[in-house]
């Protein structure tokens, strides 16, 4: 079993399942969010994120959520620096335009930019809603952010920018993740890239539009 | 039909003393080459020209020059093969390339194919792959009955189509990780999907992944590059196949 957990195989199978449970998580999270746009009065929101900050989540799933995106980044630098010494010697002219899609290629640095968006987003809601526990109407703080008379654009702009590169994260991740379990041949990986495209499209549009219209409309 | 001339082209090739010379690109000029001069026979009259003017000429490997042989490489213009599809470097022509163009020639680059001279890269690390299990065990006897071993058409399609590698190393060079994944899995997929076959399925893909690894190989991103590049077109369903026969080789143990 070492031996596997060694091999790029192996490596690659955790990044896999990782992903996989990641990709479950946003959408979970989506959903929490889209309660603001169908209750402008938040308390619909306020109702999930209170079931959120229930002991049992938060102290059963909580850390297995955080070890799934430890894992996942651990397992993504280790596999980048191998990665990177496997080609000492690099191309003075190397066109991959034609051969590969640019999210494709960059997976490590848009999952990156996305655990940056992240530590952000971790201290507008996590810090102040679940560790200093003193918000009563949480629905109101995410409205005051992106509300914010003088900073509200350009928080809706960031939150804007990481769905987006959440979305280029996934549209390659979601697919990848099947082929690197094995669950793929010439018929089903044309029906999962599609899929892929489709909730990475789906995911970033949901979590591009709650920002938006909490500072224009709401 | 009258091929075009190319009246002046520039080559940028790198130069390689030996493994452990420091080497770097180096720029050419060749004139009025047709359009139907295939790339290695373009190579042939520069070399011819360098060795006039007392130049050592270009190394680079080539031998069927039909394209079936896989001892062709080079990367051109940034690509692998060349920009033609489906095709070796031997079966690349020059009228794919424009009047005045400037064409940058690289050996292929990755930790496990070092480079000897030139354009010529030692590719013995995908040998020592094959030795690890890219090959069925059997006891040599009479032709066996054609069918005697019932073997459905599509299992048939797909382990030629996986059989059609030629060990170019093309998907090697190709890859942004340097992985060997297209290779392998076309290897153990070419033999998985046969009976006889099957037999050491199970130490097959796990003695080629450990020796892959071991050499150096980078880890397949999924970027799908190498399929696109592959001369025969190998399929990237391949490297699912290798990671199922790898999980399942795992589990079986």
């Amino acid at each position: 079993m070492s031996s596997f957990l060694s091999s790029s195989i192996g490596k690659k199978l955790i990044m896999s399942l990782s992903g996989l449970f990641l990709i479950v998580f946003v959408l979970v999270h989506l959903i929490l969010n889209s309660f603001l746009l169908f209750d402008s009065t938040g308390e619909l929101f306020n109702a999930g994120a209170h079931f959120m900050s229930l002991p049992i989540i938060r102290f059963g799933l909580q850390p297995v959520l955080f070890g799934g995106f430890i894992i996942h980044i651990i397992y993504a630098i280790t596999l980048t620096l191998q990665n990177m010494k496997a080609r000492p010697q690099k191309y003075a002219v190397q066109n991959l335009k034609d051969s590969s899609t640019w999210s494709s290629r960059n997976m490590f640095v848009l999952g990156g930019l996305v655990l940056v968006f992240i530590a952000m987003h971790l201290m507008h809601f996590f810090v102040p809603i679940q560790i200093q526990g003193n918000v009563h109407d949480d629905a109101q703080l995410v409205k005051a952010l992106f509300a914010d008379e003088s900073l509200g654009l350009v928080y809706t702009g960031l939150y804007v920018l990481g769905g987006i590169l959440l979305g280029l994260h996934l549209a390659h991740g979601f697919w990848s993740a099947f082929q690197s379990i094995g669950f793929s041949n010439k018929i089903w990986r044309i029906r999962l890239e599609k899929v892929s495209y489709f909730y990475a499209i789906f995911i970033a549009a949901g979590f591009i539009i709650i920002p938006l219209y909490l500072h224009f409309f709401a | 039909m009258a091929d075009k001339i190319l009246k002046e082209l520039t080559i940028r090739v790198w130069r390689q003393k030996d493994a452990k010379s420091k080497g770097k690109l180096e720029s050419y000029k060749i004139n009025n080459i047709s359009g139907g001069t295939s790339f290695l026979e373009m190579l042939d009259i520069l070399n011819e020209e360098l060795i006039e003017k007392g130049t050592e000429p270009i190394a680079f490997d080539h031998d069927c020059r039909e394209g079936i042989c896989g001892m062709c490489s080079l990367f051109i213009d940034g690509r692998a093969h060349g920009p033609d599809d489906d095709i070796t470097t031997c079966q690349l022509h020059m009228r794919k390339f424009e009047e005045g163009a400037t064409i940058t020639i690289e050996p292929w680059r990755a930790g496990a194919f070092p480079v000897i001279k030139d354009l010529i890269v030692d590719r013995m690390a995908f040998e020592k792959v094959l030795q690890s299990g890219g090959y069925i065990s059997v006891n040599t006897g009479g032709v066996p009955d054609g069918n005697a071993i019932p073997i459905s058409y599509d299992d048939a399609e797909e382990a030629m189509d996986a059989a059609a590698c030629i060990g170019c190393g093309a998907c090697v060079a190709t890859c942004k990780n340097s992985s060997a994944m297209l290779f392998v899995s076309a290897k153990v997929s070419h033999l998985a999907k046969l009976p006889q076959g099957r037999v050491e399925a199970t130490r097959r893909a796990k003695n080629m992944v450990a020796k892959m690894d071991e050499l150096g190989f980078g880890n397949c991103t999924n970027t799908g590059a190498c399929e696109v590049e592959c001369p025969k077109g190998i399929s990237i369903a391949n490297i699912a196949r290798l990671n199922r026969e790898f999980l399942c080789a795992t589990i079986k143990e």
